[in-house]
């Protein structure tokens, strides 16, 4: 057989099927995500090639350099009109490019930016064999308490693979809150738990700990995902499609073309209920709702600090901002069915994050509390279903990372000889030791406390005004109720810090770098100017705050 | 010309800023700034006074509007002036008297280190008083009102070393704070009814108001009227005040801030023409405190005491012409223009008795003083006769009208009214020769150190006290405070004589206040001479009392009556055993309940919470597999209940 007819053979078999397009990809609007995911993997490519003494300046550059490129590029979009006017579908369906989008990608990067400089602080921990070091183990690999550790610790060695990693885990969080599919929802949601996981792991000191943590989190994560999953196949099994849109049209039974397959199972209710109500506590296991919480503390402890500020900052923003598009996109024609069931979580995320947080002794336990309480609020301004409650959950979402990186930035400063100090009772009098550092970590907390003039209570205020606005009254009972009990242990810790005798071996406070002090500086600027100041963010969540369906 | 208006405030608030902020390089010449800007005010108060005669007496007042502060909706609080016969009469007795106490101060004040500030304080106090008559409206003269009050304060406490001075001080800021909730209480009213607090659109309003809210709004400002002016139940604080320096007695313990309690009265016209409870409320009120501060004035040894329960008893008369309503708004402004001048002079004479006599005040170390200050005596004897209302002096014109309109009110209420003024005179006559005689006339007492009294044996041991003795050399005052004396005493003399005769003063004024002769059941022949009847029989059982007897160095221990008016009348035990005791009681059971029922809720709370955290907290136990049950159990229930919630 001839070359020619071989070739005929393929055209002619190929020429029944009908014509394909290729798929159209608008790379300008998804510029943000490809940068991020661009660096990551010439980081990858840096680990291999560059020599091991450049890598760590080589990384923070990169990292640098494509968060701060990647954020110019939402606030190029959003400029042209991307969040409002010109927001639509883009990727075949895939991705939205929208308001909250942009807003919350926004917020993602500037928190990851933040996230690198305490990353790369090389300044607290004692230089060890000539090498200064970073917070990350010298080889994860290596056995803890093993000679191969030893060995790594001597030859200077450190974990530069947490910047790729932040750079991966920061680009699954991109799309996260923009994925208008099931699958691309899964994927981004497995893209960026998959480093964090991994992240968890590489603490430099207590690394036993930091490697529960991580098998922990990676277990329950594994397990959260599985149901997740279950949940799209049976979306997917109710409406014979994993696009939002086309779900959102057979929930409120406005679908078009219905095929004998749809026609089936889209009147089985059952299919519908029990798959979102998977994929949603997936999400909930992400922002650390009661009763799928568990992890947070343990997680929260474990990990390397400035791992657990990224983390504990961008994982939330990530997952909130898929929840609401969620349930607003996809299950808006469901309200009556899943917002009691929010309500119900809503409710004993608040209560239980703030209660259970009142006899924590350990200071990173203590915030991982705190942020599960804080998850409670957050949820409800989710339930609102208001646009007013889209706005305010963005806005208190931007406000919250700030505060969280700044706070856990003030965490890795404390310091005695095992590392940081993070038990409560060495804290004490840390006010009249050093000062400032104490008034700054003051100011988080009272911003954690939602005391006005913080952005804290800006964003509280929004989150409730909306909750009440949009028939949710008893949720914001709950909520200032819970709030009066989560001030109680920030106060406490004031009280420690500034009214109590110092300790005569207490810790000392490390001086940073400009890195992480700019983190810190940032975080208290930004707490205090959405505090003072909080109209125009607000207006601006505002403008954000609608979906493209 | 109304663009002065503002200028009036302004000249006095500038003298006192630039003595207070500009410290001790202006101690040589602050009197002589802070002299000098009351006087400006006052030649401003001429000019506008002389402009407003020469115009018909409807077209007089005038109105100048600085600004709106803050505008919103209906809530307009306006910066703004007014200036009326009404309040024309108190810019020319504020700045006019003002400017004369300021020169006698002068020389007052001259070996005080802190006078610079004394003066910043005197302008001060000017400003708000001018601010408070001028206002357009209640908001600006609450302003004004506790402006005054700031500046009591801060004069009755000026020799702040002196722990009675301090506690005087903070006694009448107390006191004043009652009444001034009254007057803020009005105001809301007034806002909350009328919606607007300025004078025109509420007193117009008045005519469309039920009278229940009307008596509601005259008794808060009567409230505030007893606070300002010392009466009846508020009068407590005056009597203390006096432990400010003499200038600030006369100023403003007896010539102006205390009368602002009638401007205000005499202001709010309409609403307590609208509300006859409201003024029978304030005629008891008047008719009481002249009683009380007449009886309290029968038996001070102090000299400043004597004139205050004076003051408490004149501003009584005041008042209680106010209440009589049109037949007596004149006669109390009238009363309160011959009261300024004769009892200013008065205290100014008393301070001129003390800087003569090493400060001091018990009338019983005086004695025979006219020969060493014969000034003085001219000068506070032309005030004693004006305020006992000797006849053809102030006092005799403007008291009687009050008397008269007393009786004019008709009825029962007039005949027991126009009674009490009446035995008011006679008392009056009583304690005014009682301290002329103590102070002038008699022995010479002060000669001998003070003898310990027989009332009080616990006293201290006589040799010590006659050890220390230092028999003090009488001497004339120098002129800057013998010259406003002298003109003070001017106008004790003719003012009443110049505003009656004719009927000047009645016809100035009621444009403003309007006015009713009444029905005098009596003809106003028969009140005058009742009235000179009864002011002898009160100077003659004085004479015989204080001028045939020699007077006793040290106080008698006295009747009971006498007791309880050196006491005030038990002003103070009543405060101290109803308010203070029972305040004490309040605050107890408070505490009692905040520690045992508040506390006990709220540590209740926190140790249920800590509790409940400590059996949740145990739920966390570290092993990665009960962290999955509960996150199946989680997503099983979230499950079920979704699906009920459909079910149902």
């Amino acid at each position: 057989m001839s070359a020619v007819a071989v070739h005929s053979l393929w055209t002619m078999a190929a020429d029944p099927i009908e014509k394909i397009d290729a798929p159209k990809i608008e790379y300008g609007q998804l510029s943000p995500t490809l940068i991020v995911i661009g660096a990551a993997i010439i980081g990858v490519l840096v680990e291999a090639f560059v020599p091991r003494k450049s890598r760590y300046y080589a990384q923070v550059f990169l990292s640098v350099v494509a968060l701060a490129a990647a954020f110019a590029a939402v606030i190029g979009l959003a400029a042209g009109g991307y969040g409002t006017t010109k927001a639509k579908i883009a990727a075949m369906g895939a991705i939205a490019v929208d308001g909250p989008a942009l807003f919350l990608q926004g917020t993602i990067l500037l928190a990851g930016l933040l996230a690198v400089f305490t990353f790369a602080e090389r300044r607290l921990d004692p230089v060890a064999h000539g090498n200064r070091v970073d917070s990350f183990a010298a080889q994860a690999a290596s056995v803890p308490g093993s000679d191969s550790e030893k060995a790594a610790v001597k030859a200077g060695f450190t974990t530069t693979e947490a910047y790729p990693l932040l750079l991966f885990a920061v680009g699954g969080m991109l799309i996260f809150p923009s994925a208008n599919d099931l699958l691309t929802l899964f994927i981004a949601l497995e893209v960026f738990s998959l480093p964090l996981y991994l992240l968890c792991a590489v603490a430099r000191r207590k690394r036993i700990m930091s490697q529960e943590a991580a098998v922990k989190y990676f277990l329950l994560g594994a397990f959260a995902s599985a149901f997740t999953l279950f949940g799209i196949a049976l979306l997917y099994g109710y409406a014979g499609s994993v696009s939002y849109a086309t779900i959102a049209q057979v929930v409120d039974g406005s679908i078009e073309n219905v095929n004998p397959a749809l026609a089936d199972t889209m009147g089985n209710d059952a299919l519908l209920l029990i798959g979102a109500a998977m994929v949603v506590m997936g999400l909930l296991f992400k922002v650390g709702a009661v009763p799928f919480h568990m992890w947070t503390p343990d997680v929260y402890q474990g990990a390397p600090t400035p791992v657990t500020g990224f983390m504990a900052a961008a994982t939330k923003v990530a997952a909130f901002g898929a929840l609401l598009r969620l349930l607003y996109v996809v299950l808006p024609g469901l309200r009556w069915d899943w917002r009691p069931v929010m309500w119900a979580v809503a409710i004993v995320t608040m209560l239980g994050g703030a209660i259970v947080a009142i006899t924590q002794t350990d200071i990173k336990r203590l915030l991982a509390y705190s942020s599960i309480a804080h998850a409670g609020f957050i949820l409800a301004g989710v339930i609102a279903t208001t646009a007013d409650g889209v706005s305010s959950v963005l806005f208190y979402l931007a406000a919250y990372s700030f505060v969280t990186i700044g706070a856990f930035a003030v965490v890795t400063l404390v310091r005695d000889a095992g590392g940081e100090a993070t038990h409560l009772s060495k804290w004490a009098g840390l006010g009249r030791r050093s000062p400032l550092v104490a008034a700054v970590f003051a100011v988080f907390l009272l911003a954690f406390a939602g005391i006005p003039l913080t952005s804290g209570f800006a964003g509280k205020f929004a989150v409730f005004k909306a909750a009440a606005e949009g028939g949710a009254g008893a949720l914001v009972v709950v909520g200032v109720i819970s709030s009066a009990i989560a001030a109680f242990f920030y106060i406490r810790v004031i009280v420690l810090m500034f009214f109590s005798e110092p300790k005569p071996e207490g810790p000392t406070v490390a001086v940073p770098s400009p890195l992480t002090m700019t983190a810190i500086g940032v975080g208290v600027a930004v707490t205090l100017v959405l505090g003072v100041a909080p109209q125009y963010f607000l207006e601006l969540a505002g403008q954000a705050g609608v979906f493209v369906r | 010309m109304e663009n002065l208006i503002a200028l009036l405030v302004a000249a006095p608030l500038l003298g006192a800023a630039v003595l207070l902020c500009g410290g001790r390089r202006l101690d040589a010449v602050g009197h002589w700034i802070g002299t000098v800007l009351a006087a400006v005010s006052f030649v401003i108060g001429v000019v506008l006074f002389a402009d407003m005669l020469g115009k018909g007496a409807e077209e007089r007042e005038m109105a100048q509007h600085l600004f709106s502060w803050v505008p919103v909706e209906s809530f307009q609080a306006d910066i703004a002036f007014q200036l009326d016969q009404l309040s024309m009469t108190f810019v020319l007795l504020i700045t006019g008297v003002g400017s004369l106490i300021h020169v006698y101060s002068i020389g007052y004040m001259e070996h005080d280190e802190r006078r610079r500030r004394f003066f910043g304080y005197l302008n001060l106090f000017l400003a708000a008083m001018l601010l408070l008559v001028l206002a357009d409206n209640y908001l600006l003269l609450y302003v004004g009102w506790e402006g005054v009050g700031l500046a009591s304060y801060l004069l009755i406490g000026f020799w702040q070393h002196k722990p009675s001075a301090a506690t005087a001080a903070k006694k009448a800021f107390l006191v004043n704070r009652v009444g001034d909730m009254g007057l803020s209480i009005a105001i809301m009213l007034m806002f909350a009814w009328f919606g607007t607090f300025a004078f025109g659109p509420v007193l117009e309003a008045t005519g469309e108001t039920s009278e229940g809210k009307l008596t509601a709004i005259g008794l808060m400002l009567l409230l505030a009227a007893c606070g300002k002016s010392a009466q009846v139940p508020l009068q407590s604080w005056l009597g203390d005040a006096m432990e400010g320096p003499t200038p600030v007695s006369a100023l403003i313990h007896a010539a102006t801030m205390v009368t602002a309690g009638v401007y205000l009265i005499v202001r709010s016209a309409d609403i307590f023409n609208a509300a006859p409870d409201a003024q029978l409320v304030v005629t008891v009120v008047g008719a009481v405190t002249l009683l009380f501060g007449a009886i309290v004035g029968c038996a001070k040894d102090d000299i400043k005491k004597a004139l205050a329960g004076s003051t408490m008893s004149q501003i009584g008369y005041m008042i209680l012409a106010a209440g009589l309503g049109p037949i007596g708004y004149v006669f109390a402004i009238m009363h309160l223009v011959t009261h300024g001048f004769f009892k200013a002079g008065l205290f100014l004479g008393a301070g001129s008795v003390m800087h003569g006599m090493n400060d001091e005040v018990d009338m019983r170390r005086y004695g025979g003083l006219r020969k060493y200050m014969p000034i003085t005596f001219v000068t506070f004897g032309l005030g004693y006769l004006a305020i006992i209302g000797f006849p053809g002096l102030s006092g005799f014109f403007s008291k009687d009208k009050i008397i008269e309109a007393a009786f004019a009110k008709g009825g029962t209420e007039g005949w027991i009214l126009g009674s009490v003024a009446l035995l008011g005179a006679a008392i009056t006559a009583y304690y005014m020769t009682r301290v002329m005689l103590m102070t002038f006339f008699g022995e010479e007492r002060w000669r001998h150190a003070p003898t310990p009294s027989p009332a009080e044996p616990s006293a201290e041991p006589a040799a010590e006290t006659r050890g220390e003795y230092e028999v003090p050399h009488p001497h004339e005052s120098p002129k800057s405070m013998t010259i406003p004396m002298i003109v003070l005493a001017f106008g004790s003399v003719f003012a009443g004589g110049f505003f009656s005769i004719g009927d000047r003063f009645m016809h100035w004024l009621e444009p403003v206040t309007g006015h009713d002769h009444g029905h005098a059941p009596v003809s106003a022949m028969t009140v005058t001479l009742a009235t000179m009847v009864v002011l002898v029989i009160g100077a003659g059982i004085a004479y015989v009392q204080y001028g045939r007897r020699p007077v006793p160095a040290l106080a008698p221990r006295g009747s009971l009556l006498t007791r309880a008016a050196r006491r005030d009348l038990l002003q103070d035990d009543f405060n101290h055993v109803v308010l203070v005791r029972g305040g004490e009681h309040l605050t107890r059971s408070l505490v009692y309940v905040d520690h045992s029922l508040v506390d006990g809720v709220v540590n209740g709370t926190a140790a249920s919470m800590g509790g409940l955290s400590g059996r949740l907290r145990k739920l966390q136990n570290g092993y990665a597999r009960s962290y999955a049950v509960s996150m199946f159990g989680g997503a099983a229930v979230l499950i079920a209940v979704t699906l009920l919630m459909r079910a149902v």
